[in-house]
């Protein structure tokens, strides 16, 4: 992936990778993020394997969004940001000067809390990001938006409606239709926060089933508030609070015997 | 304290009175036994409807508590406990209600020879010190107490092991009492089964407190 990641005059230095690491798709060393004064991420190190789904947990404002933000360079132009310490995706640190951010973002997908398509069509909010790189032959495009939208488990529901606003589908649907969004520039990545927060327990199901058959092909982090939506979609969990990450490991073992009493208190709901 | 804190402390409270009905059911039979007291076997065999009773409210307590608080880390781990302990003690009564028909069922007291070659009185002793034990280890969340119990089951194992050489020599010497010692044997047999039923409480008061899990030699103890 990273080659295309990568400015075209960027040198061979980049593409050296560190075979003996391949096995995690993302790795982050000693991450520190600072707002200003404010030190917001402390000390971070993260490896996430492939294929994977990954639940970070924690209070507001532990740190856990802009962690995950992290991950497609979301916060560059948050006034006063400042990162320390490596961030590798494929073994490629996705901070170097070379990287083209557009060119991450493409690679690195993100779905928000709250759906957010655009007011357009169904098919144009999925080939949004063709358009934008310059695609628009229309078979490319044609099966780029069926391909999509199986995949975020919305093919069934809008394939006879292709041209109704997205504005129109339910919060749920809007939601799916943001990760087929995602998706259509086929990232390896999909990072979600708090995905479904904003829908109702069925939408929300169909979420998570989708994460779930996603993960085949994706590697996912996703932050979410619930408990039990961690447990129930992740196979990793990091529990993060003020800034540090506390405990990491397999959701099973965080969820039946966390080492750290911070995490057995913020798990069993008897914070501070 | 939260709604599920308190949830779990009535839980706690009615295990208690579990652990104190079943230890009262060991220790009547033991006097039934012991002094012939048909009265008091027939009361031990009247008692097991309300150890049932209270076995089933503490299972539904249990399962309204999965389902309604999700609970997870020490606080699944405890219910996950309560709903296994709540089980072994219920056979452990159940296993005090067979000593008290055996009682009846012979219809006179135990030949006391028998009772000393079987090393009956012993038996009651380990046996309702391990249920003491256990229960004096989930009261104050005692671990060190709780594998004190696995010792005493040793104690208890070795006596059973015994009771078959005796039963095989009495057998050998065609004695005429063979109901006082088939029944002994039997009520043997009850109190090595309450030994290991006493046993898996102390294994699951280590598992929701130690998070280990000890029984069948797990590797992860």
């Amino acid at each position: 992936m990273i080659e295309s990641m990568v400015s075209a005059n960027s040198g061979n230095a980049i593409l050296n990778s560190d075979k003996q690491h391949m096995d995690y798709k993302i790795k982050t060393k000693k991450v520190d993020v600072f707002y200003g004064d404010n030190h917001v991420i402390k000390g971070v190190s993260m490896d996430i394997l492939p294929n994977s789904v990954t639940a970070f947990i924690g209070p507001s404002g532990c740190g856990k969004s802009t962690f995950l933000r992290l991950l497609n360079r979301m916060n560059d132009y948050i006034e006063g940001f400042r990162k320390d310490g490596e961030i590798l995706i494929d073994d490629q640190d996705i901070y170097d000067r070379r990287v083209r951010v557009e060119e991450l973002r493409k690679k690195v997908g993100m779905v928000f809390q709250k759906p957010n398509p655009f007011p357009k069509t169904i098919y144009e909010n999925v080939v949004y990001g063709m358009r934008i790189q310059g695609i628009n032959k229309k078979e490319v495009l044609d099966e780029v938006v069926e391909r999509s939208l199986i995949s975020a488990a919305l093919w069934d529901e809008v394939k006879d409606d292709l041209k109704k606003s997205a504005l129109a589908l339910s919060g749920g649907q809007q939601q799916r239709l943001c990760i087929a969004r995602a998706l259509a520039t086929e990232p390896s990545v999909l990072l979600m926060d708090e995905p479904a927060s904003a829908l109702d327990p069925i939408s929300t199901a169909k979420i998570e089933e989708l994460i779930y058959k996603l993960k085949e092909q994706y590697t996912i982090i996703i932050v979410t508030h619930n408990m039990q939506q961690a447990g129930r979609v992740s196979d990793n969990t990091g529990f993060f609070y003020m800034g540090d990450l506390v405990e990491y490991g397999p959701t099973k073992d965080i969820f039946t015997n966390p080492q750290n009493q911070r995490t057995q208190n913020y798990i069993t709901g008897r914070f501070g | 304290m939260t709604h599920l804190d308190s949830s779990i402390h009535q839980l706690k409270e009615s295990l208690i009175e579990m652990h104190r009905l079943v230890r009262m059911q060991v220790s009547k039979c033991r006097d039934a036994y012991a002094r012939f007291d048909t009265d008091l076997a027939r009361e031990v065999i009247s008692n097991e409807k309300h150890i049932n009773a209270l076995e089933l409210k503490i299972d539904r307590d249990c399962e309204n508590m999965l389902a309604l608080f999700n609970p997870v880390a020490v606080d699944l781990r405890f219910i996950l406990a309560a709903l296994k302990i709540n089980t072994n003690l219920e056979r452990t009564s159940d296993n005090a209600e067979g000593i008290a028909r055996y009682v009846l069922d012979l219809g006179k007291p135990f030949s006391e020879e028998i009772q000393k070659d079987y090393e009956v009185e012993e038996m009651f002793r380990v046996a309702i010190g391990m249920v003491d034990d256990a229960t004096e280890a989930f009261i104050h969340e005692d671990t060190a107490l709780a594998r004190k119990v696995f010792q005493k089951d040793d104690l208890l194992d070795a006596i059973n092991r015994k009771a078959t050489q005796t039963t095989l020599r009495y057998i050998a010497e065609n004695r005429p009492d063979s109901l006082h010692y088939l029944n002994t044997m039997s009520i043997i047999r009850k109190l090595e089964r309450v030994g290991d039923q006493t046993k898996n409480v102390g294994e699951e008061i280590i598992f929701y407190i130690e998070a280990k899990v000890l029984k069948h030699g797990s590797p992860n103890q």
